[in-house]
């Protein structure tokens, strides 16, 4: 028989109001193996645990039921009580009489009726419970960053500092991402170059950071705390330890008229190529596509002129495991190409703006690398068709965004602040120039951002339009840019010598393909998703996974920095504990009466599920069956309803405890 | 290839040049044309403008009859036809209540189901590179400026031809006639539409900008896939040269004319004749 | 206010409370530059069931139904649709605007000439719309526009003396009955 404890809680008035505490308490105490039954104002308040406590110890109880508030609220800290008298933390359960009950009813009499109901339901299931014990997983105090912008250059620091290896992946030959081809930084007008690449350096020279540039992500195996991911290292054809990073090669290569993909295409690079001058690893590599000797045969000239002789023409991809526990997922953002060239069907660009048939309509990224003191034309503002200085340009915002018929839905968050800040790079830069914003509405809530924006027309003489473009046109050399100025209610036409458009933000590519292998949901525009939008914002679905930056959604830098080490600090609390220990209530399956159709294996979204083999002593085989990884169940119970066998169950919810809660309801 | 043919008021008035156009060069590439059975206006500007349930069941009368006749498919050389046919499929396809009440007005039943096309559709089902290899006489002194106007192609939801923005469809045709149509800036900009009586000031006004823009990018002609078009650009063009103070001397050709042109047939039979600008083709500067 | 608004976005079957107001419709309309009320205007006046000051302006029959507002619209409202709600209802009220008298009696003479021949006769119409113009504002120049223009058209063959009927004229007339009732 068991003894079962009952505490039913007052919750002040929450429950009392509605629920006569009183005859519940009576009545449960005469259902069958219940003990012990009370009630009390505050069952979660020092004096009511106590009385859990001693009641426990008292009664020699072997099962509690606390009728309450809702699980999420307060079950660890009854199961916590209930752990410190001695009694198995998973032989507690909450029954809800306040959200389920007290707090939707209006009826005291029919309200009273269901707590009891619950209540019951709920000593049926706790009788059933086993005593269990919490999984624990070994751990590997290794993380993965992938993505090496600002956002996963931050993390890796964050993590590497707090005493753990980090193992960072870029895509490209250098780190430094999108930040690293900015020119100037709002609200503070910092040279974004100046303040990252410390950061990059930091990051290149720390003993605890394994950066594997050139490289991509191809698979993921394993589970939290145990990941194992291939990388493919793209063949550099260039020897990093012999390597000096000289230059010589990249001088005399004959191969120039390649777009540079760090300057947006704005300018060129050689086939063997260093993105910036900053770059890290400051090593160059080589495009096998704009190679004279890759793709034909010919040249070698920079094998000749290299001295430590570093080049290497046989050189392959190498693909290699790395092990780690915890994976941040920094992969960034992409503009959107506003041209008919798309790689979804709902997508159709923008062809009333010209972009792509008319090379003086450019886009953010591209104007950044105009106005960088490092970029093609030095810094000076140039238009790309003829070279010389613009002295009208136009800035349109929300390409692309807050568009639901032909682009995205959102905002895209950071333009109307690097609007203002292109309209003031260009004003200081040529002074007799004008600057046209056409705009729908100014989003500067940042700090200090809505100062910035009124320094841009206060200051520096930039004119707002509001109202979007229709349509732009090239006659004679000039772009006729027809929009609305709905404030006074007339349409706006401006000749402008170049057009600067505000493209959407979107995930970077191969995002989606990413998330998949990390088993991390995505939008529908792409971007991965967060726990819960308000309260968890860097940690994913995906036990060990976790998001900072672009890749989330739209952000500046401060956000993604702020993010970045949010996620570096999940990280590091997984790492402070020797083990990982997780929920106990998972499924497992009766590997003798398993028929081994893998239908669970097919239906659990965690992928948690391994086939497997039953061996005897001597390890012959003797039949095959599914098996649940414990480390990776999350206790969603699809398998149990999936298998035709019944011959899976979920610990803590089996079954048999639903049925006889469904059975006890009945009576 | 046999197809519905609904010529359209237009076609049968005062553009009939248009239907002596298209019907020869439908029959030389072996399309057969077959005319909707007592067909009817369909509607055009002024039913949309004045009352919405005339402006879908007039168009809706000419879709049941093509239904009872057993059409599959239905040319409508008039852009403006289409436009309105395919509103209306739209608006019979998103309501069963309102495809009960037309049914009622129009004294048949409708279901929407033929498929309207233009005339650059059914051209394309014909085959740019039969075309090609059908050409005789390459219309090597041709630049034209390909005018889609609007309705060719938007509202694009609705019409799904061609891009709304950058249509290239008869640049396409034209390319295989052996002609080098222009890049220019008006290929979907307004010429004023039906409003050729009802607001002539209007037309005068757009119309003068495409026939500048098109000469300003070296076009050497014009060439329309609708009949108010070339209402707009080659019967007014003397008044627009008038009171713009302007010369354009552009031919204004059709689709047709040119692909007929290219194919060996005359002048009178595609009823080029017929058109009031009648000049020369400005020498092609390299 | 809610149901007012919504008069013109049911006759219009578009959502105008989706509207925001960025004025893409009318920096892309061909005629905004000649407009008293600009199209995105319009809208706003729908959306705030103000629309008796918007069919009693000129730019709803200036409006030459193009559909690039319609096309390029990033809240997929159908602008061109919402023009014509104000075209029907300015004409339902009798609030049509003076100086666009001519072309609302164009679009009448034409839909005159459909109901009675099934099909467009263009000289009766021209005929009848200047005979109404004239009669409506005295205009001598417009009675003879366009004059010289006849014998143009008669020479290519253009111009149809008689024009075409349809056989079955009276389903047409029924049509136009029952649509039109209400008017």
């Amino acid at each position: 028989m068991s003894r079962i404890g009952v505490f039913t809680c007052w919750c002040g008035e929450n429950i009392a109001r509605m629920v006569d505490v009183q005859r519940v308490t009576e009545t449960i105490a005469q259902v069958p193996g219940v003990r012990v039954a009370v009630n009390y104002k505050y069952m979660c308040s020092d004096p009511g645990q106590a009385s859990i406590r001693d009641k426990i110890v008292e009664e020699k109880l072997d099962g509690l039921v606390v009728a309450a508030c809702s699980p999420h609220m307060h079950l660890k800290t009854f199961r916590r009580a209930a752990a410190a008298a001695g009694l198995n933390p998973y032989l507690v359960e909450m029954a809800n009489i306040r959200e389920h009950c007290s707090w939707v009813h209006k009826d005291k009499e029919l309200a009273t009726a269901k707590a009891i109901e619950i209540i019951r339901m709920a000593v049926e299931k706790v009788r059933r419970n086993h005593a269990l014990q919490p999984i624990r997983v070994p751990m590997t105090k290794r993380a993965l960053v992938v993505g090496g912008g600002v956002a996963g250059i931050q993390a890796a620091l964050d993590i590497a500092d707090a005493g753990y290896e980090v193992v960072l992946v870029e895509r490209d030959p250098s780190i430094g991402g999108k930040m690293a081809g900015l020119s100037e930084t709002f609200p503070t007008l910092d040279c974004s170059q100046c303040i990252l690449t410390p950061r990059m350096v930091e990051v290149g020279q720390h003993p605890r950071i394994k950066l594997h540039t050139y490289s991509e992500v191809e698979g993921v195996e394993g589970f939290v705390g145990n990941f194992k991911v291939q990388i493919r290292k793209k063949a550099r054809y260039v020897d990093m330890i012999k390597c000096t990073g000289c230059g010589d090669c990249w001088a005399v290569c004959p191969s120039k008229k390649n777009l540079s993909e760090f300057d947006q295409g704005m300018g060129y690079r050689k086939a063997i190529y260093i993105p910036f001058p900053q770059a890290v690893p400051a090593r160059p590599v080589i495009d096998k596509e704009a190679c004279l000797y890759l793709k034909n045969g010919k040249c070698g000239v920079c094998a000749k002129k290299c001295v430590p002789q570093a080049i290497n023409f046989s050189d392959q991809d190498e693909v290699i495991t790395e092990e780690v526990g915890a994976v941040i997922v920094a992969t960034g953002y992409r503009l959107y190409n506003i041209t008919k060239d798309q790689d979804n069907s709902k997508l159709t660009g923008y062809g009333e703006y010209g972009y792509g048939l008319y090379k003086d309509v450019i886009d953010g990224l591209q104007f950044e690398r105009l106005a960088s003191a490092s970029g093609p034309t030095g810094g000076a503002i140039k238009r790309p068709s003829d070279g010389a200085e613009p002295k009208k340009i136009v800035f349109i915002s929300c390409v692309g965004s807050r568009d639901e018929q032909h682009g995205m839905t959102y905002c895209s968050k950071i333009c109307c602040m690097y609007v203002a800040k292109h309209a003031m790079l260009y004003k200081h830069k040529v002074h007799d120039g004008e600057a046209h914003i056409f705009y729908m509405d100014i989003r500067a809530g940042g700090k200090n951002y809505e100062e910035f924006v009124r320094r841009a027309i206060e200051q520096d003489g930039a004119v707002y339009h509001r109202g979007r473009v229709s349509k732009i046109t090239q006659e004679n050399g000039k772009l006729v840019v027809r929009g609305a100025d709905t404030l006074l209610g007339q349409p706006v036409t401006i000749e402008a010598d170049m057009v600067v458009l505000a493209s959407a933000m979107r995930p970077s590519e191969g995002a989606t393909r990413l998330a998949q292998m990390l088993n991390v949901g995505v939008d529908e525009f792409g971007f991965l998703s967060e726990s819960h939008p308000k309260l968890r914002p860097v940690e994913t679905n995906a036990a060990g996974v976790f998001i900072c930056g672009a890749c989330h959604a739209p952000k500046d830098i401060p956000e993604a920095v702020a993010q970045a080490s949010a996620a570096a600090g999940k990280v590091a609390i997984m790492f402070a504990n020797e083990e990982l220990t997780r929920d106990p209530e998972v499924a497992s399956v009766n590997e003798l009466t398993c028929a081994a159709c893998f239908t669970c294996v097919r239906a659990c979204p965690y992928t948690a599920i391994e086939k497997a083999m039953v061996l005897d002593g001597r390890g012959n085989f003797i039949k095959n069956t599914a098996r649940v990884n414990p480390g990776l169940c999350m206790g969603c119970g699809t398998c149990v309803a999936v298998c035709p066998s019944k011959s899976v169950d979920l610990e803590g919810f089996s079954e048999e405890q639903i049925y006889s809660q469904v059975e006890s309801l009945a009576l | 290839m046999q197809i519905g043919y609904y010529p359209g008021c237009a076609l049968h008035g005062s553009s009939n040049d248009y239907e002596m156009s298209v019907r020869a060069t439908l029959t030389a590439l072996g399309v057969q044309l077959k005319e909707l059975d007592d067909w009817i206006c369909c509607g055009a500007t002024a039913a949309h403008s004045i009352n919405k349930k005339l402006s879908i069941a007039l168009p809706a009368r000419n879709l049941a009859i093509a239904e009872r006749d057993g059409y599959s498919e239905m040319l409508a050389p008039c852009p403006l036809c289409s436009n309105e046919l395919m509103k209306t499929i739209k608006e019979l396809s998103d309501s069963p209540a309102l495809r009960r009440e037309i049914a009622e007005v129009i004294e048949l039943p409708i279901e929407g189901k033929t498929q309207v096309v233009n005339i650059i559709q059914v051209l394309q089902m014909v085959g740019v590179e039969r075309i090609r290899e059908a050409v005789k006489r390459p219309l090597s002194e041709f630049r034209p400026a390909c005018y889609y106007g609007c309705l060719l192609t938007r509202p694009a939801k609705i019409l799904k031809f061609d891009d709304p923005e950058q249509p290239g469809s008869m640049e396409e045709i034209v390319e295989a006639l052996g002609a080098k149509p222009v890049q220019w800036n008006y290929k979907t900009e307004c010429c004023g539409a039906g409003m050729t009586m009802a607001n002539e000031d209007t037309v005068i006004s757009l119309s003068h900008k495409i026939l500048a823009n098109a000469e300003a990018h070296g076009a050497n002609c014009v060439v329309v896939a609708c009949p108010m078009c070339h209402v707009n650009l080659d019967m007014k063009q003397r008044d627009i040269e008038r009171r713009q103070g302007t010369r354009h001397q552009l031919m204004v050709y059709y689709i047709s004319d040119l692909i007929g042109l290219a194919l060996g047939l005359g002048e009178h039979e595609l009823g080029i004749d017929r058109h009031f600008v009648s000049a020369p083709l400005a020498a092609v500067k390299e | 206010m809610e149901t007012t608004a919504n008069l013109i976005g049911e006759m219009a079957h578009t959502a105008v409370e989706d509207c925001y107001q960025c004025g893409k419709c009318t920096a892309g309309c061909p005629m905004a530059d000649v407009m008293d009320l600009m199209p995105n205007q319009i809208v706003r006046l729908a959306q705030l069931g103000e629309e008796g000051r918007a069919v009693a302006c000129g730019a709803i029959w200036l409006c030459v139904s193009c559909q690039t507002c319609t096309q390029r619209c990033p809240k997929s409202v159908d602008i061109a649709a919402v023009m014509d709600a104000m075209r029907q209802l300015s004409l339902e009220r009798g609030t049509a605007s003076e100086s666009v008298k001519r072309t609302i009696a164009f679009q009448r003479a034409f839909l005159d000439n459909i109901r009675r021949n099934g099909r467009l006769n263009e000289l009766e119409l021209v005929g009848q719309y200047k005979t109404m113009a004239f009669l409506g504002d005295v205009s001598v120049p417009l009675l003879f526009k366009d004059a010289l223009l006849a014998p143009k058209m008669m020479q290519r063959g253009k111009l149809h003396l008689i024009g075409e009927k349809v056989k079955d004229r009276g389903v047409v007339r029924r049509i136009f009955d029952r649509c039109m009732r209400q008017e």
